[in-house]
């Protein structure tokens, strides 16, 4: 550190200073407002690196001014207006819902129900018949043939059926 | 009739090896020394205690601190607020007290405690609490 100071020393501060006049003063890179301190409103980090307020009113900096002396000597109103200047939203503002499930929530019903209207439309106009596998006749005759046949005896499809009584078990 | 069990068993014994005689309890923990909750304590009350503490530190130790799994203790807090006072900050003092009751999360009884035993720094300094000022609900 010291070395370093001894350098600056012997180069002279005017060599650092001219050499930007020479280049006629465009060796500064213009600064964005993205690589400035920004100002959040964090849970976890209460106190942001930037007041909210930057330019004061002159109501404003008198308030500062006052707040240099004794803070009993503030009113309530005071106190929140210089509040106000450093933060933006209070833990509570900042902490508060924003009641966006329930858009979330119609919308879901929204385009439930609009799909619901496109498969009846589908049934109605898109879809042909069912084939005649599915005609009362033809099942009752399924039926009989599963019946014949002894489907599932033991516990399923025949044990429910009472051979004797030719009729469904009660 | 000596059991391979039992013949194991004084084959250990007669080894004097730290490794077979150590009782349970010592395990392979680091050696570091863990710091005490007094000890934490005292070094941020000494931190913020600091005479010619800037913004930039109030500012540094408040974030950090918050970002603890705790609620800094009331003597901690009083050094702090005592910072905000020499550097001229009501706002970030009351922005302190509403980042107490938020750490506190759900153990609600945590934050009135806070503010009881912070309550002659508050009369002495002249600091609101945000439900004084009622910013503490929208």
């Amino acid at each position: 550190m010291m070395l370093a100071t001894r350098v600056f020393r012997l180069v002279g501060n005017r060599t650092l200073s001219t050499s930007i006049c020479l280049r006629g003063g465009h060796g500064v890179a213009k600064v964005e407002d993205y690589t400035l301190p920004a100002y959040f409103d964090r849970r976890e980090s209460p106190l942001p690196d930037i007041k909210f307020v930057q330019q004061l009113s002159p109501e404003q900096k008198s308030l500062k001014e006052k707040e240099k002396g004794s803070w009993a000597a503030l009113s309530k109103e005071e106190k929140i207006a210089l509040y106000r200047i450093s933060f933006k939203e209070s833990f509570a503002e900042m902490d508060k819902g924003t009641g966006e499930w329930k858009s979330v929530v119609a919308g879901i019903f929204f385009f439930i129900g609009f799909t619901g209207l496109v498969v009846l439309w589908q049934r109605k106009y898109v879809y042909g018949d069912v084939p005649h596998t599915f005609d009362a006749e033809y099942k009752q005759k399924e039926v009989q043939r599963m019946l014949d046949m002894r489907i599932n005896p033991v516990e399923g499809f025949s044990a429910k059926w009472d051979y004797e009584n030719n009729a469904w078990k009660k | 009739m000596i059991s391979a069990a039992v013949m194991r068993g004084i084959g250990t014994l007669t080894r004097t090896r730290a490794a077979f005689t150590a009782p349970l309890a010592v395990r392979c923990y680091s050696h570091a020394k863990v710091e005490t909750d007094e000890e934490f304590d005292s070094r941020w009350v000494t931190y913020f205690s600091k005479p010619d503490l800037d913004t930039w530190e109030l500012r540094k130790g408040m974030n950090t601190l918050i970002g603890y799994d705790l609620v800094p203790e009331p003597k901690i807090l009083d050094s702090a607020l005592r910072a905000c006072r020499r550097l001229n900050d009501l706002a970030s003092a009351i922005r302190i007290l509403e980042a107490v009751k938020d750490k506190s999360g759900p153990h609600k009884e945590i934050y009135p405690y806070v503010i009881q035993e912070l309550r002659p720094t508050l009369q002495e300094l002249g600091i609101s609490t945000p439900e004084e000022l009622g910013i503490h609900k929208v």
